[in-house]
């Protein structure tokens, strides 16, 4: 194997993606337990350590181009890299999921909430599960796992639509709740676009395996976003 | 040039087997190089990349004990037929070699020579001229047409020794490693002009370096050696797919750079 170099500096990345990867997860549990706890001080470091996330990713990124102009990197090297790219950007947006969400529990401040919040946390953990397994399978270039994950999603979304009918129920029950109600709606939405998005690492990785660029089918009608 | 050759494809290579005496340095290579396409061959030292490029215009034909199995079908007929004429090949599918080697005399000769050997009876001034402005060298050197070719640099050389190969007015070119001596800038010059020049000849070359194949061709033929150590071809297609996801192990650790 007379590529050693660019085998260790591919090997340091995977291990770079995954660190960003384990950032993002911390910071959503963190953010949705900050949140149920309506603890202010631990949302405002989430809300501010986000800009780490976004460090990491530029430093990623960074590499990976040094990586592309100094080792001409071809096939399937040049696949994951490009997929890299990809997969940066995708866990960088699911870090501001979580920053989003610490900004609702920095909102909603001291006032009581009529609101019950155990469906995020239900939420929270299948998307930080479902990125954490997808994560694996990208770095293993592992299409059979990455093709299993994305239909975990309908879990993520049934329970999105519950929490919003429930949502929507009251604030036509109680018009006052309207404004904490839009602020815990928006809760929902960044943990199912979370879910969505790991759908997204998982085509990457049949990119990788294949060199097939193909978008998986979720039921879902947001891809657009 | 081109147009007068109906044939499906530019040139056609069947189950071509070449032997140096007893030992088979290529087996069984079949592959059709489209028109006006720049078709690359790539593979390690001893794969038969050039053993196959130079068959394709008997340049092999020089070397003692050198056989040939199979057909290179050119304008539908083998051109290892025993009525082919081997100059007339030669002439209609010109090669550019490795090293730059003009003839010791001017630059003007160097691209007249042939021409007038081959019994051109046009204005011999404007076709140096048309020759030179189409291998992009008309510019630099329309001032010292009188001066040696040897005094050009290498790169200067080797578009002349491309120039000379269009005077003939050829329907192929071959090229054998045209930039291994050259610079890095004088290469992309070369590439640039084998992409002009594409858009009225059919060119394959031959390169160590996979960057200018991924670079500069249109498809490209993945050569490498058998157990027996005959040069075989893996794998040909479009050189957007070799570079960016072949199908084959060997190519994929050739191009990655894990071969052997």
């Amino acid at each position: 194997m007379p590529r050693e170099t660019l085998d260790r500096q591919i090997h340091y990345l995977q291990e770079e993606v995954l660190l960003l990867g384990s950032m993002v997860e911390q910071a959503m549990l963190a953010a949705v337990d900050a949140l149920k706890r309506r603890d202010q001080q631990t949302s405002k470091r989430i809300y501010d350590d986000d800009r780490l996330i976004n460090e990491k990713r530029y430093a990623i990124e960074n590499a990976i181009l040094i990586l592309i102009a100094t080792q001409q990197p071809m096939a399937r090297d040049l696949r994951m890299m490009a997929a890299i790219l990809e997969v940066i950007t995708e866990l960088e947006r699911m870090g501001d999921y979580a920053k989003g969400i610490a900004k609702v529990c920095i909102r909603l401040g001291e006032s009581p909430v009529n609101f019950s919040m155990r469906e995020f946390s239900t939420m929270a953990d299948l998307a930080v599960n479902m990125l954490h397994r997808a994560l694996g399978a990208f770095i293993a270039a592992n299409p059979q796992q990455a093709y299993e994950i994305p239909k975990e999603d309908d879990l993520v979304d049934d329970l999105y639509n519950k929490v919003y009918r429930n949502l929507v129920s009251a604030m036509i029950a109680d018009p006052e709740t309207i404004d904490q109600a839009n602020l815990l709606m928006w809760v929902a939405h960044n943990l199912e676009r979370m879910a969505d998005r790991v759908t997204n690492i998982c085509e990457r990785t049949v990119f990788i395996a294949t060199g097939e660029l193909m978008e998986m089918d979720t039921d879902d009608d947001e891809d657009s976003e | 040039m081109s147009q007068n050759n109906n044939s499906e494809y530019a040139i056609e290579i069947r189950d071509l087997s070449f032997y140096y005496s007893s030992f088979r340095a290529v087996k069984h290579v079949s592959m059709n190089i489209e028109h006006q396409k720049i078709t690359a061959i790539i593979g390690p030292s001893g794969c038969g990349k050039s053993t196959v490029l130079r068959s394709l215009n008997r340049m092999n034909d020089f070397i003692p004990g050198t056989r040939v199995e199979g057909e290179i079908l050119f304008h539908k007929q083998n051109i290892y037929d025993t009525r082919v004429d081997p100059v007339q090949i030669r002439k209609t599918i010109g090669m550019v070699f490795q090293k730059p080697n003009p003839f010791p005399k001017t630059i003007y000769e160097n691209v007249a020579w042939g021409a007038r050997i081959n019994g051109y009876r046009g204005n011999m001034d404007e076709l140096v001229e048309q020759t030179l402005s189409r291998a992009a060298l008309w510019d630099e050197v329309k001032d010292n047409l009188r001066n040696s070719a040897l005094a050009l640099s290498g790169g200067q050389q080797q578009r002349l020794c491309i120039a000379r190969a269009l005077a003939v007015e050829p329907e192929l070119i071959l090229m054998d490693e045209p930039c291994s001596a050259l610079d890095p800038i004088a290469t992309l010059k070369i590439e640039d002009l084998m992409r002009e020049l594409s858009t009225h000849y059919t060119i394959i070359i031959v390169t160590h370096n996979m960057q200018q194949a991924a670079r500069a061709s249109d498809m490209t033929a993945f050569f490498t050696m058998d157990e027996d150590r005959a040069g075989m071809m893996v794998e040909y297609g479009a050189t957007n797919q070799i570079f960016t996801n072949p199908r084959d192990q060997r190519t994929e650790d050739y191009i990655t750079g894990r071969f052997g």
